[in-house]
């Protein structure tokens, strides 16, 4: 370089590689390939390592679905990489430290799908213990006519739940089980000052003084597994448990084995251990309710959804400050 | 002696009824007798059947109340009155009963129920997955809840515990009724047009009576429009029902959830085929809790009649 002579800092290449991809990015494809340049590794024969090292080199931004794991050694081959962002609430599958570390900031959903995924957790509990799902297959199936009377349910109100986890789907899972006269209490890692239902720090004597639980809690190495063979039998046999956090927070394999056995009274399930396959060994079973991981997917969710994205993006390229973003905890 | 006193229990509704009832009363199940029958059988035991327990789907006509002269009481499990010739009864002085508190909390839970299961398509999704179907592709996207336009027909009890739970949902809640409710915090709305024309979501939630009668028909189920869904937990007649269908088949109706049909258990085979459309076999108070609690109450009933005591839920 002559000296005197300034270099001015390279453009920034509108360019986003996608991850997944999102089923929100498939929605709003036309959109965002009008605006941006996007790299598709999953169209791309060649291995994901070879495929960044070949065209992801300069790429600054990445959008991500849960689904997607951001390990250390894909971020090792994103060496321009200074945005994430992720169309989930949860970032589980993102290396956070090392994000911190090299100074890339990562966009989520936070609390956007709050409202949603509590209804879900709400609707799937309410479906276990009433049986809607199987009084529709009953109904459709004309069984109705033939066989008559329907097996009894069970009330909600008056149940004692216990929510794994009070952040914020939690607390919106709390506000509506209160009006449907639940007694709620939590565990958390902290007890929250600000709320009015029971604390346990002890996530067995939850499980123990409750009948359902309901499980809203993040991913981490401390959460995983964390609903095991001794929590289900302190819920004990006429429990019920709903989760619409993680798979890997409940052990699937004990999970089924205690509703095949007859040793919990029932399961809403939402997530799974290795999605998107669900125990098969559920699939006969009148007492569960399966749902394919959509608790953030209406219309209304994945419009928000795709205006933080390009909001962010639009940001992002013009060097503005950006929203939603994972801070420092 | 307590033990002459008949009473006819119309349908086996739960064993712990059927215990209670026989410990005081001679028991007679209807549900057992062959209908071709019924009248001898009526006839042969007419001299000892004092008291009717009729349900919300098997209720005691005219024919029944007329082959029965020494009926002194009907002592209905149910919340609902409409299968019961009131008349009848009054002109012959025949108590009437119900077990309006019982349910409510389980039906207005069934009404959020059906209402979320049709708006996030949960059965839909649960066959989704047990069809092996989720590992090929994504589900489809579904309605928010949350926060909608919710108008209930109809703010009785049950109408009441519907907006208390809609309310934690952060819904706006709007009503009609025959007459405006003084004490409500909610938008009411003097004819049922108006309500549907202002909500995403209508719940029916009302009494049937003569003016209730097919209260929801073309012009309200197009007032609630293509996005708009029903949900019924009251009964089947309160629904124009081939209007119904036809509003869903021709899509002038995003969807519907019913416990209650008009001629139950029989359902149009329009409706099968729809997945926009949950439909639940009348079950909206049918939990081991319930049936418990409103057993208790037809016997209290029936014990204060039998004891000359003041009834507990008296309607006539």
């Amino acid at each position: 370089m002559a000296e005197g002579q300034q270099t001015s800092p390279a453009p920034l290449l509108r360019e986003i590689i996608v991850f997944g991809p999102p089923y929100m990015f498939i929605k709003y494809e036309k959109q965002f390939s009008s605006r941006y340049r996007i790299l598709r590794p999953w169209e791309s024969p060649i291995p994901l390592a070879q495929f960044l090292e070949t065209h992801a080199q300069n790429t600054q931004a990445a959008l991500i679905t849960s689904f997607v794991s951001l390990s250390a050694a894909v971020l090792r081959n994103l060496p321009a990489l200074r945005l994430i962002l992720t169309t989930s609430a949860g970032v589980d599958h993102i290396d956070i430290i090392e994000c911190r570390r090299r100074g890339i900031a990562v966009v989520y959903a936070a609390a956007m799908f709050s409202a949603d995924v509590a209804d879900l957790a709400v609707g799937l509990l309410l479906d276990v213990l009433r049986k809607i799902s199987a009084g529709n297959r009953f109904v459709k199936n004309g069984d109705w006519a033939k066989q008559g009377d329907y097996p009894l349910g069970f009330k909600l109100g008056g149940k004692k739940v216990g929510i794994v986890g009070l952040g914020n789907i939690g607390i919106e899972v709390a506000k509506r089980l209160e009006a449907f006269g639940c007694e709620v209490s939590y565990y958390s890692r902290n007890r929250k000052p600000s709320v009015s239902y029971v604390f346990y720090p002890d996530i067995s004597e939850l499980a123990a003084k409750s009948d359902i639980l309901v499980v809203c809690c993040a991913l981490t190495e401390q959460t995983h597994h964390i609903i095991n063979r001794d929590i289900l039998l302190a819920l004990g046999k006429k429990g019920v448990i709903v989760n619409i956090a993680r798979g890997a927070v409940i052990d699937e394999k004990e999970l089924v084995h205690f509703l095949q056995q007859g040793d919990i009274a029932g399961a809403g399930l939402e997530v799974f251990e290795n999605e998107p396959f669900a125990p098969k060994e559920l699939f006969e079973l009148d007492n569960v309710v399966l749902s394919p991981h959509v608790a953030n997917f209406t219309e209304e969710s994945f419009r928000d959804l795709y205006e933080l994205v390009s909001e962010n993006l639009e940001a992002f390229f013009a060097n503005k400050p950006l929203r939603s973003l994972v801070s420092e905890e | 002696m307590q033990n002459s006193i008949g009473v006819l229990l119309i349908r086996p509704l739960s064993t712990y009824l059927q215990e209670e009832l026989s410990k005081r009363y001679t028991l007679f199940k209807f549900w057992q007798v062959p209908p071709d029958i019924r009248r001898e059988f009526l006839e042969k035991h007419s001299n000892s059947i004092k008291a009717v327990v009729p349900n919300g789907v098997q209720g005691a006509d005219s024919e029944l109340i007329d082959a029965l002269p020494r009926l002194e009481i009907v002592a209905s499990h149910s919340s609902g009155l409409d299968k019961i010739d009131l008349e009848k009864c009054r002109e012959k002085g025949i108590r009437v009963t119900y077990t309006p508190d019982a349910l409510t909390d389980e039906v207005a839970d069934m009404a959020l129920l059906l209402t979320m299961a049709t708006m996030r398509r949960i059965c839909e999704a649960d066959r989704y997955v047990r069809s092996g179907a989720w590992k090929n592709a994504d589900f489809r996207l579904t309605s928010k809840f949350s926060g909608k336009a919710v108008g209930i027909v109809g703010l009785g009890r049950i109408g009441s515990a519907i907006a208390k739970r809609v309310s934690a949902f952060g819904c706006t809640i709007g009503y009609h009724s025959c007459s405006q409710k003084p004490n409500s915090t909610f938008k009411y709305y003097p004819s049922v047009i108006d309500l549907a024309s202002n909500s995403e979501i209508l719940v029916i939630a009302c009494a049937l009576t003569h003016e209730t009668h097919h209260i929801i028909n073309r012009d309200v189920i197009n007032a609630l429009g293509r996005n708009g869904i029903i949900v019924n937990i009251a009964r089947g007649c309160h629904i124009d029902e081939a209007e119904l269908i036809s509003a869903l088949v021709e899509g002038r109706l995003g969807g519907a959830g019913l416990d209650v049909l008009e001629h139950e258990p029989y359902v149009p085979d329009q409706l099968l085929g729809l997945d926009n459309v949950v439909l639940s076999p009348h079950v909206g108070a049918s939990t081991f809790e319930t049936r418990q609690a409103m057993a208790d109450l037809v016997v209290a009933n029936l014990e204060a009649h039998f004891a000359n005591k003041p009834l507990l839920n008296p309607v006539v």
